[in-house]
């Protein structure tokens, strides 16, 4: 002992000492931490690399090698992992054509494939994250009444009043929100999608989104109650309906009326 | 070719066109033949029958079905089978009936031609002068051309009494005065979400984000509906670079977040379809399409002004407020807007 404490003022000791500590502390902490969290930070920089894998094959054509975007496809640094969990998971990304719209297709990659590429945009840059399924608890947190009011100022104007979908300009639409999963009808509002702006979680509360969600799912199960809702799109079929078969019946009588009888 | 040229030479005569007169009557079958008007007396009874049990199952449906059994029908879809039912039974047991007279009337009822004679309706000379002599007998009696004072009075009178109607009019509700060109707007007013209430901050808007706001009013007081359709405000925010507004109108919006009047310069209708990608806001009652970038242009549609700017700023909280009221009426023209 005698003999390691005579070098302490050895120009090297202070780095020794310094050297051994913090081997010291790496080694205690691989030791005492929780062994899983190592693998899960390590599986996610597996999932980051796949999906940039991924990305370098299926989209950096558009969006730029590193995701900054050019003339033909946005910027994605920033939309984070919900944006790209709606768009991949609905299959609009990938975009079949470049048309004005990316429509809802069968998606190109697999739940797995799209988690990579969601974990590598997210690396990228903070965006809103994929809600979980303790976010989406919509019969317990919404509230039908208020999300059909919510629904008629913030939604109705492009979806239709009973989220049928409608037209916008020049070839694009609001689609319909019949059948759409939940989680990917908050991503929508939360990162909004092409045409649709964003609903921040102050302008729409997370509640209020579930109640939106949870007065769609009501719309969305009721059935007719009186007489047939033709598409629910309102006016646009009842005419159609009013003038083809209505009329069509009330000509064919005033002809059967003015003919006469053999 | 000079044929017909022949042919038009030699009619260049009119002659006046002869009354035809009736064609021939035709007898129906039924009118002929005993067998064939028992047949259309039985098709009448059968429509008449069908009628009747049309209405029995219109009863019988509105009895036996029950209000949660629902069907469904290819190209219509879903709908409540008792409903559908009645609609449908009702329909055909009053169409039947009429069906049914009409069919009568046609097979069995008499079909002869006849001629309804047409006569002038004025009358005749006589009553004409007579009712004119009664006239000037009348007021030669009452003595209108002598007694000039009774005359002036009674008409002065009679002018006088169709006032009335002005002030029940004008006593129907108080006139709107300024309410048209005043909102709720003022300098410090902050915005609040409608429906939530909730207060927003300018952090709380993201690039491409919207809301649809109301002014938040002192404690105490709550916004009518009458308040609503003019208040309404939809706010936007874009990147700074992408707006280009004229330059008195520069320092109206805060970091790229701009605010319009909801309601359409056009009929009034709720401007609320934003289209984040063009930045263009569509009023979806008549399309009209106002752009963003320079301050709500009209680039299409009926509506003949540009939805009116609320000048917002950020307060020493952060919370987004109105620099100022609206500086023009919103909604649509009214008659004494300048």
């Amino acid at each position: 002992m005698k003999k390691i404490l005579r070098h302490r003022r050895h120009p090297i000791a202070h780095f020794l000492v310094l050297g051994i500590a913090l081997l010291a502390i790496g080694f205690g902490y691989t030791l005492l931490s929780p062994s899983n969290a190592a693998v899960a930070t390590n599986a996610r920089s597996q999932a980051v690399e796949e999906g940039r894998q991924i990305f370098l094959k299926g989209c950096s054509s558009c969006h730029g090698l590193n995701a900054e975007g050019s003339t033909k496809a946005p910027t994605l640094l920033g939309v984070g992992a919900a944006a790209v969990d709606f768009q991949v998971g609905t299959g609009r990304m990938p975009m079949a054509d470049a048309g004005v719209q990316a429509m809802r297709k069968k998606p190109v990659y697999n739940a797995e494939e799209t988690a990579a590429l969601a974990a590598y945009v997210a690396s990228l840059s903070p965006g809103p994250a994929i809600p979980n399924a303790a976010q989406l608890n919509y019969e317990r947190d919404g509230n039908i009444a208020q999300g059909g009011q919510l629904f008629r100022t913030n939604c109705a104007m492009c979806h239709n009043y009973a989220g049928q979908g409608g037209a916008l300009t020049e070839g694009k639409y609001a689609p319909t929100l019949m059948g759409v999963e939940v989680k990917q009808m908050y991503e929508a509002m939360l990162t909004g999608p092409q045409s649709m702006p964003v609903f921040g979680d102050r302008a729409l509360t997370p509640e209020q989104k579930l109640s939106i969600i949870k007065f769609l799912k009501g719309v969305d199960a009721e059935k007719g109650q009186g007489g047939f809702s033709l598409g629910k799109v309102g006016p646009v079929t009842e005419g159609l309906v009013g003038w083809v078969l209505g009329l069509g019946l009330l000509i064919g009588v005033a002809v059967w009326l003015g003919a006469k009888s053999k | 070719m000079s044929n017909s040229h022949g042919g038009h030479e030699s009619s260049t005569e009119l002659s006046p066109l002869s009354d035809p007169g009736l064609p021939p009557h035709v007898y129906r079958r039924a009118d002929t033949e005993p067998a064939m008007a028992k047949k259309a007396e039985r098709q009448v009874a059968i429509l008449f029958g069908l009628s009747a049990i049309s209405t029995i199952a219109f009863i019988a449906s509105f009895v036996g079905i029950q209000k949660d059994v629902f069907i469904f029908i290819p190209l219509f879809g879903s709908t409540q089978a008792q409903q559908l039912a009645l609609g449908f039974t009702l329909a055909l047991s009053l169409f039947l009936i009429g069906a049914g007279a009409v069919h009568w009337a046609k097979t069995l009822m008499p079909d002869h031609e006849v001629i309804q004679e047409r006569h002038e309706l004025r009358s005749s000379d006589e009553d004409r002068q007579g009712v004119i002599e009664v006239f000037h007998e009348g007021a030669e009696a009452a003595g209108l051309g002598r007694r000039s004072l009774i005359k002036r009075t009674l008409l002065g009178s009679m002018g006088l009494v169709t006032l009335t109607p002005i002030l029940f009019l004008r006593d129907m509700g108080p006139l709107p005065r300024k309410q048209l060109e005043t909102t709720n707007w003022a300098a410090g007013r902050r915005l609040i979400t409608d429906p939530g209430g909730i207060v927003l901050k300018a952090a709380d808007l993201q690039v491409g984000a919207v809301a649809h706001v109301l002014p938040e009013l002192p404690k105490g007081s709550e916004i009518t509906l009458n308040d609503l359709v003019k208040d309404a405000v939809i706010v936007v925010r874009l990147r700074p670079e992408d707006l280009n507004l004229p330059a008195d109108r520069k320092d109206w919006v805060h970091d790229g977040i701009i605010a319009f009047s909801k309601i359409c310069s056009h009929m009034g209708c709720a401007v609320g379809l934003y289209e984040q990608q063009t930045h263009h806001l569509l009023c979806p009652c008549h399309q009209s399409t106002f752009d963003v970038e320079t301050g709500a242009q009209v680039i299409f549609g009926p509506a003949a002004r540009p939805l009116p700017q609320l000048a917002i700023t950020v307060d020493s909280e952060g919370y987004l407020v109105a620099k100022q009221g609206f500086t023009e009426p919103v909604g649509p023209s009214f008659w004494e807007r300048s």
